[in-house]
Protein backbone atom coordinates (compact mmCIF):
# COMPACT_ATOMS: atom_id res chain seq x y z
CA UNK A 1 0.00 0.00 0.00
CA UNK A 2 0.78 3.59 -0.35
CA UNK A 3 0.88 4.44 3.21
CA UNK A 4 3.12 1.32 4.36
CA UNK A 5 5.86 2.72 5.40
CA UNK A 6 4.31 5.62 7.51
CA UNK A 7 2.60 3.02 9.41
CA UNK A 8 4.36 2.16 12.90
CA UNK A 9 3.41 -1.30 13.56
CA UNK A 10 1.05 -2.44 11.21
CA UNK A 11 0.57 -5.82 11.15
CA UNK A 12 -0.10 -6.85 7.31
CA UNK A 13 -0.87 -5.75 4.19
CA UNK A 14 -4.79 -6.08 5.24
CA UNK A 15 -7.06 -3.46 6.96
CA UNK A 16 -8.35 -4.90 10.55
CA UNK A 17 -12.02 -4.76 9.84
CA UNK A 18 -12.71 -6.80 13.02
CA UNK A 19 -11.04 -4.08 15.23
CA UNK A 20 -13.05 -1.56 13.67
CA UNK A 21 -15.98 -4.00 14.76
CA UNK A 22 -14.98 -4.74 17.99
CA UNK A 23 -14.04 -1.07 19.04
CA UNK A 24 -17.48 -0.19 18.07
CA UNK A 25 -18.81 -2.51 19.27
CA UNK A 26 -17.47 -2.96 23.10
CA UNK A 27 -17.77 0.85 22.84
CA UNK A 28 -21.31 0.90 22.14
CA UNK A 29 -22.09 -1.80 24.69
CA UNK A 30 -20.27 0.06 27.65
CA UNK A 31 -22.03 3.43 26.78
CA UNK A 32 -25.20 1.71 27.19
CA UNK A 33 -24.21 -0.49 30.02
CA UNK A 34 -23.08 2.60 31.69
CA UNK A 35 -25.99 5.21 31.08
CA UNK A 36 -28.32 1.99 32.17
CA UNK A 37 -26.69 1.41 35.35
CA UNK A 38 -24.13 3.82 36.37
CA UNK A 39 -24.63 7.33 34.47
CA UNK A 40 -28.55 7.13 34.70
CA UNK A 41 -28.65 7.25 38.48
CA UNK A 42 -25.94 8.77 39.31
CA UNK A 43 -27.33 11.83 36.92
CA UNK A 44 -31.00 10.96 38.55
CA UNK A 45 -29.37 11.70 42.29
CA UNK A 46 -27.56 14.92 40.94
CA UNK A 47 -30.64 16.00 39.40
CA UNK A 48 -32.77 14.96 42.43
CA UNK A 49 -29.85 17.18 44.89
CA UNK A 50 -30.06 20.16 42.28
CA UNK A 51 -33.35 19.97 42.89
CA UNK A 52 -33.40 19.71 46.52
CA UNK A 53 -31.20 22.71 46.98
CA UNK A 54 -33.54 25.09 44.74
CA UNK A 55 -36.07 24.10 46.70
CA UNK A 56 -34.14 24.90 49.97
CA UNK A 57 -33.28 27.82 49.08
CA UNK A 58 -36.75 29.05 47.82
CA UNK A 59 -38.05 27.93 51.25
CA UNK A 60 -34.98 29.92 52.89
CA UNK A 61 -35.93 32.83 51.06
CA UNK A 62 -39.83 32.02 51.97
CA UNK A 63 -39.17 32.18 55.77
CA UNK A 64 -36.91 34.62 55.42
CA UNK A 65 -39.17 37.24 54.03
CA UNK A 66 -41.55 35.56 56.70
CA UNK A 67 -39.62 36.53 59.39
CA UNK A 68 -38.87 39.85 57.76
CA UNK A 69 -42.82 40.54 57.87
CA UNK A 70 -43.24 39.29 61.50
CA UNK A 71 -39.92 41.41 62.58
CA UNK A 72 -42.01 44.39 60.83
CA UNK A 73 -44.72 43.66 62.39
CA UNK A 74 -43.56 43.57 66.12
CA UNK A 75 -41.70 46.70 65.69
CA UNK A 76 -44.99 48.43 65.03
CA UNK A 77 -46.68 46.94 67.45
CA UNK A 78 -43.88 47.48 70.02
CA UNK A 79 -44.44 51.00 68.70
CA UNK A 80 -47.72 50.78 69.56
CA UNK A 81 -47.64 49.87 72.46
CA UNK A 82 -44.72 52.11 73.40
CA UNK A 83 -47.49 55.42 72.68
CA UNK A 84 -49.87 53.52 74.30
CA UNK A 85 -47.98 53.72 77.51
CA UNK A 86 -46.79 56.94 76.96
CA UNK A 87 -50.33 58.15 76.62
CA UNK A 88 -51.63 56.46 79.42
CA UNK A 89 -48.67 57.97 82.30
CA UNK A 90 -49.25 61.33 80.27
CA UNK A 91 -53.27 61.10 81.24
CA UNK A 92 -52.50 59.56 84.50
CA UNK A 93 -49.83 62.75 85.53
CA UNK A 94 -52.78 64.82 83.88
CA UNK A 95 -55.45 63.14 86.12
CA UNK A 96 -53.24 63.43 89.17
CA UNK A 97 -52.84 67.05 88.36
CA UNK A 98 -56.34 67.77 88.54
CA UNK A 99 -57.24 65.84 91.24
CA UNK A 100 -54.70 67.44 93.47
CA UNK A 101 -55.96 70.73 92.48
CA UNK A 102 -59.24 69.60 93.64
CA UNK A 103 -58.09 68.02 96.75
CA UNK A 104 -56.24 71.07 97.36
CA UNK A 105 -59.33 72.99 96.42
CA UNK A 106 -61.31 71.67 98.90
CA UNK A 107 -59.09 71.08 101.71
CA UNK A 108 -58.94 75.03 101.63
CA UNK A 109 -62.96 75.54 101.43
CA UNK A 110 -62.87 73.10 104.53
CA UNK A 111 -60.37 75.13 106.16
CA UNK A 112 -62.10 78.30 105.55
CA UNK A 113 -65.31 76.74 106.63
CA UNK A 114 -63.44 75.46 109.79
CA UNK A 115 -62.26 78.73 110.68
CA UNK A 116 -65.07 80.33 109.93
CA UNK A 117 -67.64 78.17 112.54
CA UNK A 118 -64.66 78.20 114.68
CA UNK A 119 -65.17 81.93 114.61
CA UNK A 120 -68.83 81.82 114.74
CA UNK A 121 -67.99 79.63 117.61
CA UNK A 122 -65.76 81.79 119.90
CA UNK A 123 -68.07 84.64 119.15
CA UNK A 124 -71.10 82.99 120.48
CA UNK A 125 -69.06 81.94 123.69
CA UNK A 126 -67.83 85.08 124.42
CA UNK A 127 -71.48 86.72 124.23
CA UNK A 128 -72.66 83.50 126.51
CA UNK A 129 -70.08 84.35 128.63
CA UNK A 130 -70.73 87.57 129.01
CA UNK A 131 -73.89 87.20 129.68
CA UNK A 132 -72.88 84.71 131.87
CA UNK A 133 -70.43 87.32 133.64
CA UNK A 134 -72.83 90.31 133.47
CA UNK A 135 -75.77 87.86 135.12
CA UNK A 136 -73.20 86.91 138.09
CA UNK A 137 -72.54 90.58 138.04
CA UNK A 138 -75.83 91.81 138.64
CA UNK A 139 -76.34 88.38 141.26
CA UNK A 140 -73.49 89.57 142.74
CA UNK A 141 -74.24 93.20 142.97
CA UNK A 142 -78.05 92.60 144.33
CA UNK A 143 -76.67 90.65 146.67
CA UNK A 144 -73.96 93.25 147.71
CA UNK A 145 -76.77 95.94 147.65
CA UNK A 146 -78.76 94.41 149.48
CA UNK A 147 -76.42 93.51 152.09
CA UNK A 148 -75.83 97.25 152.64
CA UNK A 149 -79.27 98.38 152.56
CA UNK A 150 -79.86 95.19 154.33
CA UNK A 151 -83.29 95.45 153.32
CA UNK A 152 -84.50 93.47 150.26
CA UNK A 153 -86.31 95.42 147.85
CA UNK A 154 -88.42 94.34 145.06
CA UNK A 155 -86.02 92.09 143.06
CA UNK A 156 -87.73 93.25 140.13
CA UNK A 157 -86.80 96.85 140.51
CA UNK A 158 -83.40 95.91 141.47
CA UNK A 159 -82.62 94.37 138.51
CA UNK A 160 -83.95 96.76 136.39
CA UNK A 161 -82.01 99.53 138.08
CA UNK A 162 -78.28 97.67 138.49
CA UNK A 163 -78.83 96.54 134.64
CA UNK A 164 -79.19 100.17 134.00
CA UNK A 165 -76.10 101.22 136.06
CA UNK A 166 -74.00 98.00 134.69
CA UNK A 167 -75.33 99.47 130.91
CA UNK A 168 -74.17 103.35 131.62
CA UNK A 169 -70.96 102.12 133.15
CA UNK A 170 -70.47 99.77 130.49
CA UNK A 171 -70.95 102.65 128.20
CA UNK A 172 -68.62 105.27 130.44
CA UNK A 173 -65.90 102.42 130.18
CA UNK B 1 11.11 -4.89 19.83
CA UNK B 2 9.40 -5.83 17.18
CA UNK B 3 6.79 -7.47 18.25
CA UNK B 4 4.11 -9.56 15.52
CA UNK B 5 0.15 -9.30 16.52
CA UNK B 6 -2.38 -12.26 17.52
CA UNK B 7 -4.33 -12.64 14.47
CA UNK B 8 -7.08 -14.33 13.58
CA UNK B 9 -9.46 -15.01 10.95
CA UNK B 10 -13.45 -15.06 10.94
CA UNK B 11 -15.31 -15.29 8.35
CA UNK B 12 -12.77 -13.10 6.21
CA UNK B 13 -12.84 -10.85 8.85
CA UNK B 14 -9.64 -10.28 10.74
CA UNK B 15 -9.24 -9.90 14.76
CA UNK B 16 -6.27 -8.69 16.33
CA UNK B 17 -7.24 -10.63 19.31
CA UNK B 18 -4.73 -8.36 21.67
CA UNK B 19 -6.91 -5.37 20.88
CA UNK B 20 -10.13 -7.57 20.97
CA UNK B 21 -8.83 -8.66 24.63
CA UNK B 22 -7.57 -5.25 25.90
CA UNK B 23 -10.12 -3.54 24.78
CA UNK B 24 -12.66 -5.95 26.72
CA UNK B 25 -10.20 -5.26 29.87
CA UNK B 26 -10.66 -1.95 29.59
CA UNK B 27 -14.30 -1.44 29.37
CA UNK B 28 -14.71 -3.84 31.94
CA UNK B 29 -12.77 -1.83 34.30
CA UNK B 30 -14.63 1.15 33.78
CA UNK B 31 -17.82 -0.33 33.92
CA UNK B 32 -16.78 -1.81 37.41
CA UNK B 33 -15.33 1.46 38.23
CA UNK B 34 -18.51 3.03 37.18
CA UNK B 35 -21.00 0.45 38.58
CA UNK B 36 -19.40 0.01 42.02
CA UNK B 37 -19.06 3.63 42.93
CA UNK B 38 -22.43 4.39 42.05
CA UNK B 39 -24.17 1.72 44.52
CA UNK B 40 -24.99 3.29 47.35
CA UNK B 41 -26.49 6.57 45.78
CA UNK B 42 -26.83 9.47 48.37
CA UNK B 43 -27.84 13.04 48.12
CA UNK B 44 -25.10 14.12 50.66
CA UNK B 45 -22.40 11.91 48.17
CA UNK B 46 -19.29 10.15 49.90
CA UNK B 47 -15.76 8.50 48.53
CA UNK B 48 -16.48 7.27 44.88
CA UNK B 49 -19.61 8.66 44.48
CA UNK B 50 -17.53 12.31 44.86
CA UNK B 51 -15.18 11.19 42.50
CA UNK B 52 -17.79 9.81 39.67
CA UNK B 53 -19.50 13.34 40.36
CA UNK B 54 -16.35 15.46 39.85
CA UNK B 55 -15.91 13.49 36.84
CA UNK B 56 -19.94 14.52 35.37
CA UNK B 57 -19.20 17.86 36.54
CA UNK B 58 -15.39 18.12 34.35
CA UNK B 59 -17.24 16.72 31.24
CA UNK B 60 -20.36 19.08 31.95
CA UNK B 61 -17.26 21.64 32.23
CA UNK B 62 -15.90 20.54 28.87
CA UNK B 63 -19.20 20.58 27.32
CA UNK B 64 -20.36 23.97 28.32
CA UNK B 65 -17.73 25.78 27.58
CA UNK B 66 -18.48 24.54 23.47
CA UNK B 67 -21.83 25.07 23.36
CA UNK B 68 -25.38 25.38 25.08
CA UNK B 69 -26.10 22.81 27.71
CA UNK B 70 -29.58 22.19 26.04
CA UNK B 71 -27.80 21.20 22.72
CA UNK B 72 -25.05 19.62 24.84
CA UNK B 73 -26.61 17.78 27.22
CA UNK B 74 -27.12 14.81 25.01
CA UNK B 75 -23.30 14.26 24.81
CA UNK B 76 -22.53 14.07 28.08
CA UNK B 77 -22.88 10.14 28.36
CA UNK B 78 -20.34 9.84 25.75
CA UNK B 79 -17.92 12.55 26.65
CA UNK B 80 -18.05 10.68 30.18
CA UNK B 81 -17.42 7.66 28.90
CA UNK B 82 -15.10 8.41 26.38
CA UNK B 83 -12.96 10.20 28.69
CA UNK B 84 -12.92 6.99 31.16
CA UNK B 85 -12.19 4.57 28.45
CA UNK B 86 -9.65 6.41 26.69
CA UNK B 87 -8.17 7.51 30.57
CA UNK B 88 -8.34 3.21 31.56
CA UNK B 89 -6.79 2.61 28.09
CA UNK B 90 -3.65 4.55 28.08
CA UNK B 91 -3.27 3.42 31.34
CA UNK B 92 -3.60 -0.20 30.58
CA UNK B 93 -0.41 -0.38 28.94
CA UNK B 94 1.77 1.47 31.51
CA UNK B 95 2.77 -1.21 34.03
CA UNK B 96 4.19 -3.75 32.11
CA UNK B 97 3.61 -5.41 28.19
CA UNK B 98 3.31 -9.16 27.90
CA UNK B 99 4.45 -11.13 24.88
CA UNK B 100 3.71 -14.46 24.62
CA UNK B 101 5.60 -16.09 21.24
CA UNK B 102 6.60 -13.22 19.85
CA UNK B 103 3.02 -11.59 19.76
CA UNK B 104 1.91 -8.59 21.95
CA UNK B 105 -0.62 -9.03 23.98
CA UNK B 106 -0.76 -7.05 26.65
CA UNK B 107 -0.52 -3.28 25.61
CA UNK B 108 -2.66 -0.56 25.79
CA UNK B 109 -5.31 -0.40 23.27
CA UNK B 110 -5.14 2.80 22.37
CA UNK B 111 -1.79 2.18 21.08
CA UNK B 112 -3.09 0.15 18.18
CA UNK B 113 -4.30 3.42 15.17
CA UNK B 114 -6.97 1.38 14.13
CA UNK B 115 -8.83 1.50 17.73
CA UNK B 116 -8.12 5.11 17.68
CA UNK B 117 -9.20 5.91 14.33
CA UNK B 118 -12.79 3.97 14.60
CA UNK B 119 -13.17 5.95 18.06
CA UNK B 120 -12.34 9.63 16.10
CA UNK B 121 -14.31 8.33 12.87
CA UNK B 122 -17.25 7.47 15.22
CA UNK B 123 -17.28 10.83 16.74
CA UNK B 124 -16.67 12.49 13.51
CA UNK B 125 -19.76 10.57 12.04
CA UNK B 126 -22.33 11.06 15.16
CA UNK B 127 -20.78 14.60 14.17
CA UNK B 128 -22.37 14.62 10.77
CA UNK B 129 -25.26 12.57 12.08
CA UNK B 130 -26.91 15.41 14.95
CA UNK B 131 -25.51 18.13 12.82
CA UNK B 132 -28.59 17.14 10.31
CA UNK B 133 -30.58 16.41 12.83
CA UNK B 134 -30.40 19.60 14.95
CA UNK B 135 -29.70 22.15 12.08
CA UNK B 136 -31.71 19.91 9.22
CA UNK B 137 -30.15 19.39 6.17
CA UNK B 138 -30.18 22.81 4.86
CA UNK B 139 -28.82 23.90 7.48
CA UNK B 140 -25.81 21.22 7.86
CA UNK B 141 -24.95 21.53 4.13
CA UNK B 142 -24.86 25.48 4.50
CA UNK B 143 -22.30 24.83 7.24
CA UNK B 144 -19.65 24.08 4.26
CA UNK B 145 -20.10 27.05 2.71
CA UNK B 146 -19.52 29.09 5.88
CA UNK B 147 -17.79 31.90 6.53
CA UNK B 148 -17.27 32.17 2.46
CA UNK B 149 -17.94 29.97 -0.60
CA UNK B 150 -14.60 29.61 -1.37
CA UNK B 151 -13.55 27.98 1.79
CA UNK B 152 -15.76 24.74 0.15
CA UNK B 153 -12.87 22.66 -0.23
CA UNK B 154 -11.21 23.87 2.79
CA UNK B 155 -13.98 22.70 4.96
CA UNK B 156 -14.30 19.74 3.04
CA UNK B 157 -10.20 19.07 3.99
CA UNK B 158 -11.25 19.63 7.69
CA UNK B 159 -13.77 16.89 7.82
CA UNK B 160 -11.09 14.07 7.30
CA UNK B 161 -8.13 16.18 8.67
CA UNK B 162 -10.01 16.37 11.96
CA UNK B 163 -10.77 12.89 11.72
CA UNK B 164 -7.21 12.31 11.38
CA UNK B 165 -5.94 14.47 13.74
CA UNK B 166 -8.41 13.14 16.48
CA UNK B 167 -7.38 9.27 16.04
CA UNK B 168 -3.20 10.43 15.45
CA UNK B 169 -2.56 12.11 18.02
CA UNK B 170 -4.07 9.92 20.23
CA UNK B 171 -2.46 6.76 18.81
CA UNK B 172 1.00 8.82 18.68
CA UNK B 173 1.13 9.91 22.23
CA UNK B 174 0.64 6.29 23.45
CA UNK B 175 2.19 4.05 21.33
CA UNK B 176 5.83 6.56 21.65
CA UNK B 177 4.49 5.94 25.35
CA UNK B 178 4.76 2.27 24.91
CA UNK B 179 8.09 2.17 22.74
CA UNK B 180 10.07 4.31 24.80
CA UNK B 181 8.67 2.24 27.94
CA UNK B 182 9.73 -1.18 25.66
CA UNK B 183 13.18 0.29 25.03
CA UNK B 184 13.97 1.24 28.47
CA UNK B 185 12.22 -2.55 29.87
CA UNK B 186 15.01 -4.01 27.37
CA UNK B 187 17.64 -1.88 29.10
CA UNK B 188 16.80 -3.10 32.31
CA UNK B 189 16.50 -6.16 31.58
CA UNK B 190 19.98 -6.57 30.41
CA UNK B 191 22.25 -6.65 33.07
CA UNK B 192 22.60 -5.40 36.51
CA UNK B 193 24.15 -2.31 35.13
CA UNK B 194 21.32 -1.57 32.62
CA UNK B 195 18.83 -1.92 35.51
CA UNK B 196 20.28 0.66 37.37
CA UNK B 197 20.60 2.96 34.86
CA UNK B 198 17.22 2.04 33.82
CA UNK B 199 15.09 2.78 36.58
CA UNK B 200 15.15 6.13 37.05
CA UNK B 201 14.25 7.15 33.44
CA UNK B 202 11.85 4.15 33.68
CA UNK B 203 10.17 5.89 36.69
CA UNK B 204 10.36 9.08 35.30
CA UNK B 205 8.84 7.91 31.85
CA UNK B 206 5.97 6.17 33.39
CA UNK B 207 4.92 9.26 35.30
CA UNK B 208 5.00 11.61 32.61
CA UNK B 209 2.98 8.62 30.56
CA UNK B 210 0.59 9.29 33.23
CA UNK B 211 0.33 12.43 32.87
CA UNK B 212 0.05 12.07 28.76
CA UNK B 213 -2.59 9.55 29.58
CA UNK B 214 -4.72 11.52 31.35
CA UNK B 215 -4.18 15.40 28.95
CA UNK B 216 -4.66 12.57 25.82
CA UNK B 217 -8.33 11.54 27.77
CA UNK B 218 -8.99 14.99 28.23
CA UNK B 219 -7.85 16.47 24.96
CA UNK B 220 -9.78 13.86 22.70
CA UNK B 221 -13.38 14.32 24.60
CA UNK B 222 -12.28 18.00 24.35
CA UNK B 223 -12.18 17.89 20.83
CA UNK B 224 -14.92 15.80 20.57
CA UNK B 225 -16.94 18.38 22.15
CA UNK B 226 -15.69 21.19 20.11
CA UNK B 227 -16.49 19.47 16.67
CA UNK B 228 -19.89 18.38 17.78
CA UNK B 229 -20.21 22.43 18.60
CA UNK B 230 -19.16 23.19 15.26
CA UNK B 231 -21.90 21.19 13.50
CA UNK B 232 -24.62 21.43 16.29
CA UNK B 233 -24.34 25.00 17.70
CA UNK B 234 -25.93 28.13 15.92
CA UNK B 235 -22.81 30.36 16.39
CA UNK B 236 -19.61 29.70 15.69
Amino acid sequence: MFFDHLVLGATGEFLNIGDILATLVIFTLLMVLLKKFAWGPLMGVMQQREDLIKSEIETAENSRLESQKLLEEQRSLLKDARTQAQEIVENAKKQGEVSREEIITTARAESGRMKEAAVQEIANERDKAISAVREEVVALSLLAATKVLGKEISEEDNRQLINETIAKAGEVQ
Amino acid sequence: MEHGAPMLEVFGIWFNLSNVMMLTIAALIVFLIAYISTRKLQLKPTGMQNFMEWIMDFVKGIINSNMDWKDGGRFHVLGITLIMFIFVSNMLGLPFAIVVNGDLWWKSPTADPTVTMTLAAMVLILSHYYGIKLKGLKGYAGGYIKPMKFLFPLNIIEEFANTLTLGLRLYGNIYAGEILLTLLAGLASAGAFGFASAIVPMMAWQGFSIFIGAIQAFIFVMLTMVYMSHKVADDH
